[in-house]
């Protein structure tokens, strides 16, 4: 292969953590800790209810629901929040004055409240107006908060794509837009898919959040679960435990997406 | 058509950034067909003044022609006068998520609206031309820097334009890997591509130019053919600025 010139070796990476940490193959020490947490979360999950099967056993048949409305409130919020989440970044660096500070402002706006409060004011508060189904309400309370979040991250990396890709875009003609969806946005992916993939395991540990307006994900059926039982600790160390596992299990889905990505450059 | 009008016409071009007075009342006139380079020291307004011909940039005052068509005017059609004037960049900016060709094709595929096919068979003869037959499904981090400024080149032949703008193409080459670029930018000038060409490639300035400008702060200080400018200049700011490149 050629040598690589000065201009073309570029990696452009931004960082954010509020995620699970996402293990790297050079990070020899975090995959250690990846494979004891997600092995022997694992391994406690299977013999918990072998070792004792009351109430363990009824533990885990009761949760299964739960994990999949987990599921449901957190892929239909990512979805959404991309949607909300790409528009604010472009939003954040458009021109024009008036869709700029509004971008702006539900991004601030967003970030000084806390997603508990969020959830609360959008099922009570809107409720006043409208009737909505808790569901609804959890879903677009996710997609509110993260949808600011994931804007930023589209703003960073939208900026970390050098200005002589769009300006070799205008060269030849192309409109702003037609550059944007054809030379800046498809590299802006890249750039984005690991920030992406941690604000996915941020969000789907936030949805714990959403027990709080009686959707019943997985920490809500837990809590039904103990409070009619009193086996709090067990309960709880199961919920932790799959939550756990579930975490763990993308965290390395995304590393392996990043690793992916880097080997086609 | 208009035959006698010139490619490139800058009328007393001003820009400014804020106080600083990158280009002062420039005026050069490009023939059609001919090959104009334009030298300076650096911070000397060459670039900017460049990058304002196919409006990268806009000026403060003063116009810009391309052809019949007034680049400076407030209704003018931008982006169809930019598929008129191609580009090639210091830094190559090729499209790292497209192929060779995909960085060929992309322009006439998007902006032109020309079906696949023929886009990728102009796109090969295009590659061929500069000498990148092979390199067709290569991507820009695979290619050296001279390959790349050649695909640049490539991208930029591919709007079919009447005139190429070039940046100081060579100044982020390795040495070995300017004359591969220049070798390229002759063959275009031998085929009578109208170019102006930012550059300090005394070389390439005698071998292909028709006229040579120099600028410093921002203004227009010589203009001649090389021979003249390079042997025999006028000025005495001329004579100092070649006495350090010569």
């Amino acid at each position: 292969m050629a040598p690589i010139d000065k201009f073309s070796s570029r990696k452009t990476r931004i960082e954010v953590s509020d995620g699970a940490l996402i293990p790297e193959k050079e990070q020899r020490a975090t995959f250690t800790a990846w494979r004891i947490s997600f092995f022997g979360a694992i391994a406690l999950l299977v013999l918990l209810p072998l070792i004792s099967p009351e109430p363990y056993r009824r533990i885990i048949t009761f949760l299964p629901d739960g994990i999949m409305m987990t599921f449901i409130v957190t892929v239909l919020s990512i979805v959404f929040a991309l949607i909300v989440g790409l528009f604010t970044g472009l939003g954040r660096i458009s021109r024009i004055k008036i869709v700029n500070r509004i971008a702006t402002v539900y991004v601030e706006v967003v970030r000084g409240i806390p997603l508990l409060v969020q959830l609360f004011y959008i099922y009570y508060a809107l409720g006043k107006i409208v009737r909505v189904p808790r569901l609804v309400a959890a879903v677009t309370a996710m997609t509110f908060c993260y949808g600011a979040y994931l804007g930023e991250i589209f703003r960073a990396g939208i900026q970390a794509i050098p200005k002589g890709q769009m300006e070799a875009a205008l060269a030849i003609g192309m409109s702003r837009s037609q550059a944007m969806r054809r030379i800046i946005l498809p590299q802006t992916i890249r750039v984005v898919l690991p920030p992406v993939g941690n604000e996915f395991i941020a969000l789907l540990k936030d949805s714990s959040l959403v027990s709080i307006l009686a959707v019943a994900d997985l920490l809500r059926r837990g809590r039904e679960f103990a409070s009619k039982t009193f086996y709090y600790f067990e309960t709880y160390t199961v919920v932790a435990l799959v939550y756990l596992v579930i975490t763990l299990f993308f965290s390395k889905l995304v590393s392996l997406m990043e690793e992916r990505l880097n080997r086609r450059e | 058509m208009s035959s006698n009008r010139p490619r490139v016409k800058i009328v007393d071009a001003c820009k400014s950034f804020g106080k600083i007075e990158a280009v002062n009342n420039a005026n050069i006139t490009v023939e059609k067909g001919e090959v104009v380079l334009i030298i300076g020291p650096s911070g000397s307004g060459k670039s900017t003044l460049l990058r304002c011909v196919n409006r990268l940039e806009k000026l403060t005052s003063g116009e810009i022609w391309i052809d019949e068509d007034r680049l400076t005017a407030h209704h003018a059609d931008i982006r169809r006068i930019r598929e008129e004037v191609g580009m090639v960049f210091q830094s190559f900016n090729l499209f790292p998520h497209l192929s060779a060709l995909g960085n060929v094709t992309i322009g006439p595929r998007i902006v032109k609206k020309t079906p696949l096919n023929e886009a990728e068979d102009q796109g090969r003869a295009l590659l061929d031309r500069v000498g990148l037959a092979d390199k067709v499904s290569a991507y820009p981090e695979q290619l050296s820097g001279g390959q790349q400024q050649r695909v640049a080149i490539a991208r930029a032949l591919a709007m079919n334009p009447k005139v190429m703008l070039f940046d100081e193409p060579t100044s982020a080459l390795d040495p070995e890997m300017i004359k591969e670029v220049l070798d390229v930018m002759l063959l275009l000038a031998k085929d009578g591509m109208t170019m102006l060409v930012v550059s300090h490639e005394m070389g390439f300035a005698k071998a292909a130019a028709h006229k040579v400008v120099f600028m410093d702060n921002g203004e227009v200080i010589e203009t001649a053919p090389p021979e003249v400018l390079f042997n025999n200049p006028q000025l005495e700011r001329t004579q100092k600025f070649l006495a350090h490149i010569l």
